[in-house]
């Protein structure tokens, strides 16, 4: 049970919390069960020899004690609740990367900018200059900063073994701070349901020894692709079960761009917007871009321009299926030219297929 | 014909909108057709139609109402279960190579449906159905205050089941789960009409429960009987006045925010888009604004419920009566200030998501307290361990359950690990399915000698119970497993073959609820098959303690000749050991509300502007609204609105029952 | 507690109302009528909540003191606030059972709201002409839809006044009438009631702050 057993001291603080708390409440929970089965039984109609006190309807102490237990075990447990939510506060910097091994101030955390798109993950590695998609790898026991958003609709990133799960939203910045202690890969995934391709939208998370994530960056570095405006805006299309790829450069400043939803040549950006409503004595809004692109209302619509209404589900005789990851079968949604997909070492099927 | 002229007509309806190419769809539109077919033609040949126009589809009477709510609920049952075995199925087989046979447009519409439908068509009418059958009845009342209104109420909330019934054959359902989250339910990612089938499918629906709130809170604030005072009101009338407060300040919510996003989606506002200064997380606050109370508001009745079930086969005054109430108070006002706890991993601050967890767990306190109450009062009482105490029994074993995950999940942290998994779905399942689910069904065998004049059948009622709890643990416990192994919720394939034993596990425990419902149909036709030999001619078949027990089984039109005068809280129990003495004359003739036909075109009216508004028919969408405002207004010219039951008619069936009474002493 | 019983031999209690009460028809209609005002009153509720939200979301676009002209304003506030005068009058008309001087009054509120109405579309094409439409920006999707919202009501108010002129008018000023008025009345100064909420935050705070 990868909750109860992860590889992350975030992840795993959550475990240890999981079970006071269950501890706690079994304090109260055990006892109510076992009477309830206790009373059904002896004070069943068939036994006459039980007490019978039909009109015995109240006492004081008693509903004093029913009503003190419940709330002595909420009181300790509300106390735990807000000591660990403001440690475990994922917007919070890491102060130790495991029980007893505080943070240097040295320690820079491994900055990792994720983008959650339908229906794929895409990884920007400021400091390395990098970009991947459905592949996070990182340094163990380093602390990481994710700092995430969406370039469609709402998601959350998730990694069990490592930390709890964060929305990812379009137009908004959110964050986590995380650290794995252990090297191997684990699962990683949404957790929010994002439409068609949702079910496919994981990605292993590879923890490996510094001198790993080493060799690991310079091997995306050697790819040939690289990540350009064109390139996000292609990706960016809706596609399913995506191998894993690499890109050796990112376009400077990207990040803002997907943040202000406006990689696009010619969308005006969020920031600005906001700026200029900010200048007027409004609050900060969100997501406050000019509505370019966005479909009229139905009412404005021309009786031609009424898409029909169909069915779209695919034939049942034809399932698509196979296990190869980013078989073009596979694909049946929607999907991208796989001749200007690269592959990624690692990723067998995929590197075999490309 | 042009294609202008085509869409006009038309709207965006056109022949592709029939799933003809889905095998699933096609077959289950055959059965469905071929069933129908059957019902219509036997109800033609029988001559029914007459009677059940008259009878029951214009009734103004709360009892028919109310069964009928109850049917709805029933049938309502079988397609959203029938939704939740196609998932289990998907989940059992869908590994590895194995795409399962749902593809992801048709399961993503499954289980949006499944949640729709469970909410809001099954668990919504069953409680508005036993409040509105139970409530007059414990009041000592003759009808709900505004009975046309009750019958509008149940016809909207027809009309909308019917909208998401048509989306099964025309069209689809959304495909966004069953909140229907923006921005992914908004135009730019949700196109077609799923959306537009779920916002007017609950938009119409939503108006029958609100006036139905309004109308059972001004019937329990207006109608009591003499001397029933508020803290001499039955439990169950106590839970059922929260839960109408609760749905009159709560949905009016769901109203505007479901308003904001047809905006969205039909005139480009930009209240949940990703631009234009829209804000989803705006949707998701305002929709659970909503959306916590109504959790209180399915399970506060039952709690009710099994308040009353205890106090009645324990032959025992309720433990804490005074407390209880005060409980059932607490909880409604808690339930406003804990919305935030269904998005802790939005971002929130820690201070914000530590308030809100902890007024979550504050919440469990007097819930606990509930839950000691109903135990202190088994103690020392005498256990008639009849279908409805069964039940209760159940109900407070798996209860603590849910309830104890439930806690576990307001605290912020671990909810960031468990928060969208599999441990969520089982634990809202196990509230709802231990809560929810089994109370309904200690209330329908409490309550429906009641309602019919015959006990239900006992075997095949332990048949269904034991499959049900039984197929309950079986098919919930894996899915907390599943959850703490970092699964999440509506997924349609998995990848680690690991996994796949509990979902088979899972599977087979939604196989044991299918015989656990089938055992319950079978109970309500062997029932009816012996219904002589299970007759109720006293109208108190369970030694009860309030007023419902009081009259006859099944209760005359006008409930009881005479108004009963409340002197204690068990007012039935108090008048039976002190021997209070039936009259038996001096009858006059009761004054009664006038059945109407004008619920049903109303709601008609209102399914059709629904399904135009859906599909784009505009033309059709301003013919059907203009013909509801009319209809409406007619309706107000008809001021001759009630008529008085005749003294003889009175007196023939007061002299049936104290007739039935000598032949049962 | 309230489960003590009265002791055995005291006198024993009645149990049936034999006498019977005539109950009022339509006894819990205000109560009822209120009740559904009050849920009313929280759709406004979260319209406010949503304008109080998406009120600095211009999206580049214009923000209030653009927008709004305030005299316009005004006049449209006093129509609404004359014609919840005059629906006062028609009901101490009513009181008095004069049923010429009730319709007369009914009739003027029924200008006057339909002046209000007026004014508002005005205000309203002048907006989606000059590019401020509900689509532009968050804080216009608000902006039309909590004063659009009302406005519906009125219009729904002022198909529900000429209703009971009519029913007025045939039947005259029976005991159903005047409940039905008594509740018109309840909604429409409820409606005067929200329309100076909107007057104050949404024009006067707009238009300066």
């Amino acid at each position: 049970m990868v909750v109860m057993n992860p590889a992350g001291d975030v992840a795993r603080q959550q475990a240890d919390l999981i079970l006071w708390s269950t501890g706690l409440m079994l304090i109260i929970i055990l006892p109510v069960i076992v009477l309830t089965g206790l009373f059904a039984w002896k004070y069943r109609a068939g036994n006459a020899d039980a007490e019978y006190r039909p009109d015995w309807d109240h006492s004081t102490g008693l509903e004093l004690v029913i009503w003190a237990m419940p709330l002595l075990i909420i009181i300790a447990l509300g106390a735990l609740t807000w000591l660990a939510t403001h440690t475990l506060d994922p917007y919070r910097p890491l102060t130790r990367i495991a029980p007893g091994e505080p943070v240097t101030p040295a320690t820079k955390p491994l900055v990792v900018e994720v983008v959650s798109m339908d229906w794929k993950w895409l990884f920007l590695y400021p400091e390395q200059g990098i970009a991947t998609v459905n592949q996070l790898v990182v340094p163990v026991n380093r602390p990481i900063q994710f700092k995430m958003t969406s370039s469609s609709v709402m998601n959350t990133f998730y990694v069990p073994a490592m930390a709890g799960m964060i929305y990812t939203m379009p137009g908004m910045e959110t964050q986590l701070h995380a650290v794995l202690n252990k090297t191997g890969t684990f699962e990683g995934m949404s957790a929010n349901y994002s439409g068609a391709g949702f079910s496919y939208m994981h990605f292993p998370t590879r923890s490996v020894s510094d001198a790993q994530f080493g060799e690991w960056v310079d091997s995306i570095r050697r790819q040939p692709d690289r990540l350009s405006t064109d390139r996000y805006l292609e990706l960016e299309k809706p596609s399913e079960r995506v191998p894993a790829m690499g890109f050796n450069a990112v376009q400077p400043g990207l990040w803002d761009k997907i943040l202000g939803m406006c990689v696009k040549p010619g969308t005006p950006c969020m920031q600005d917007a906001m700026a200029k409503d900010m200048n007027r004595g409004a609050h900060a809004p969100v997501s406050n871009r000019p509505p370019v692109d966005k479909p009229d209302g139905a009412l404005f619509k021309a009786p031609e321009e009424k898409k029909g209404g169909e069915n779209r589900g695919a034939p049942i005789e034809t399932p698509a299926g196979s296990q190869d990851r980013g078989g073009k079968e596979n694909r049946s949604f929607s999907a991208i030219d796989r001749s200007t997909l690269p592959g990624v070492p690692g990723r067998s099927s995929a590197v075999a297929g490309a | 014909m042009s294609e202008t002229l085509l869409k006009t007509i038309f709207g965006r309806l056109t022949l592709d909108s029939f799933p003809i190419h889905e095998p699933i769809l096609v077959g289950t539109f055959i059965a469905v057709a071929f069933g129908g077919a059957v019902v219509l033609g036997a109800l033609t040949y029988f001559k029914l139609w007459g009677y059940l126009w008259k009878e029951w589809f214009t009734t103004v009477d709360h009892k028919r109402i109310g069964i009928m709510y109850m049917i709805l609920g029933i049938v309502m049952l079988l397609r959203g279960f029938a939704d939740a075995l196609m998932m289990r199925a998907q989940q059992a087989m869908a590994f590895g190579g194995n795409e399962g046979f749902l593809p992801a447009h048709h399961y993503d519409q499954v289980f949006t449906a499944h949640g729709v439908i469970m909410i809001f068509f099954v668990a919504m009418p069953f409680v508005t159905g036993l409040m509105n059958y139970v409530v007059p009845l414990q009041i000592g009342a003759r009808d709900v205050s505004f009975p046309f209104l009750n019958n509008f109420s149940f016809w909207m909330t027809v009309s909308g089941a019917v909208i998401v019934m048509a989306s099964l054959f025309v069209g689809e359902f959304a495909r966004t789960g069953w909140l229907a989250m923006a921005p992914l339910s908004g135009l730019d990612y949700s196109p077609d009409v799923g959306v537009d089938y779920y916002i007017w499918a609950l938009q119409i629906a939503g108006v029958g429960t609100l006036l139905s709130g309004v109308n059972l809170l001004a019937t329990i604030i207006k109608m009591r009987a003499p001397g029933m005072t508020l803290m001499k009101m039955p439990i169950f009338t106590w839970t059922a006045l929260a839960t109408n407060t609760l749905i009159v300040a709560a949905f009016p919510i769901l109203t505007a925010v479901l308003a904001m996003l047809s905006l969205d989606r039909y005139i480009g506002t930009n209240f949940f888009t990703n631009t234009g200064g829209g804000n989803p997380m705006m949707y998701v606050n305002m929709i659970w604004i909503w959306g916590h109370p109504e959790v209180y508001i399915l399970i506060l009745p039952l709690f009710g419920v099994f308040s009353e079930v205890t106090s009645t086969f324990t032959s025992k005054r309720l433990f804490g009566y005074t407390s209880m109430v005060y409980a059932v108070l607490v909880i409604t006002i808690l339930a406003y200030l804990v919305w935030l706890h269904h998005f802790f991993t939005m971002g929130s601050g820690a201070s914000v998501n530590s308030f809100f967890g902890i007024t979550t767990m504050i919440i469990s306190i007097p819930t606990g307290a509930k839950i000691f109450n109903w135990l202190f009062t088994m103690y020392k009482g005498r256990i008639r361990f009849e279908l409805p105490m069964m039940w209760t029994i159940a109900f407070m074993i798996t209860f603590v359950i849910g309830g104890m995950t439930g806690v576990l999940l307001a605290v912020p942290p671990a909810d960031f690990v468990l928060h969208n998994s599999l441990f969520l779905v089982a634990h809202f399942h196990n509230v709802i399915i231990g809560g929810v689910v089994f109370g309904v069904f200690a209330a329908i065998n409490y309550w429906f000698p009641k309602a019919f004049g015959f006990k239900l059948d006992k075997f095949w009622g332990t048949v269904s119970f034991w499959c049900w709890t039984i197929g309950f643990y079986v098919a919930f416990m894996p899915l907390y497993v599943l959850g703490l192994m970092g699964v999440t919720r509506r997924l349609r394939h998995f990848d680690d073959p690991s996994l796949q034993i509990w979902f088979i596990i899972a599977a087979l425990g939604a196989l044991m609820i299918a015989a656990g419902i089938g055992a319950l149909l079978m109970q309500f036709w062997v029932s009816f098959r012996n219904r002589e030999a299970l007759r109720d001619t006293t109208g108190d078949p369970w030694g009860g303690r309030t007023l419902e027990w009081a009259t006859s089984s099944p209760p005359p039109d006008y409930n009881f000749a005479f108004t009963p005068v409340v002197h204690d809280l068990d007012a039935w129990y108090d008048m039976k050991s002190r021997g209070a003495v039936r009259p038996t004359e001096g009858f006059r003739a009761i004054h009664m509300p006038r059945y109407t036909g004008a619920g049903v075109i109303l709601a008609g009216c209102a399914t059709v502007f629904g399904l135009a508004m859906i599909w784009y028919i505009w033309w059709l969408a301003a013919l059907s609204f203009v013909a509801l405002l009319a209809v409406a207004i007619g309706h107000t010219f008809n001021y001759d609105r009630d008529y008085y039951i005749p003294v003889e008619e009175v007196i023939e069936t007061e002299n049936a029952r104290t007739k039935a009474l000598a032949a049962g002493a | 507690m309230s489960s003590a019983t009265i002791p055995p031999g005291a006198e024993a209690p009645i149990f049936y109302e034999t006498e019977e009460h005539h109950h009022e028809a339509g006894a819990s209609t205000m109560l009822g009528f209120w009740l559904y005002l009050m849920s009313d009153c929280l759709i406004f509720a979260m319209l406010f909540a949503a304008y109080g939200v998406y009120g600095g979301s211009y999206a580049g676009g214009p923000d209030q003191r653009e927008l709004f002209e305030l005299p316009l304003v005004a006049v449209n506030t006093a129509m609404l606030l004359f014609s919840s005068i005059t629906y006062g009058f028609a009901m101490i008309a009513m009181d008095e059972n004069r049923k010429g001087a009730t319709q007369a009054w009914l009739a003027v509120t029924g200008l006057f709201g339909l002046a209000f109405l007026g004014i508002e579309l005005y205000e309203f094409s002048n907006l989606i002409h000059e590019g401020a439409g509900p689509w532009r920006s968050a804080f216009l999707s608000a902006f039309f839809t909590l004063v659009g919202t009302h406005g519906l009501h009125v219009t729904f108010g002022i198909i529900w006044l000429v209703t009971l002129m009519v029913q007025v008018g045939r039947k005259g000023l029976i005991p159903d009438n005047k409940r039905r008025l008594q509740c018109l009345s309840l909604f429409w100064h409820f409606l005067d009631v929200i329309w100076i909420g909107v007057f104050t935050f949404v024009y006067l705070l707009g238009v300066l702050r």
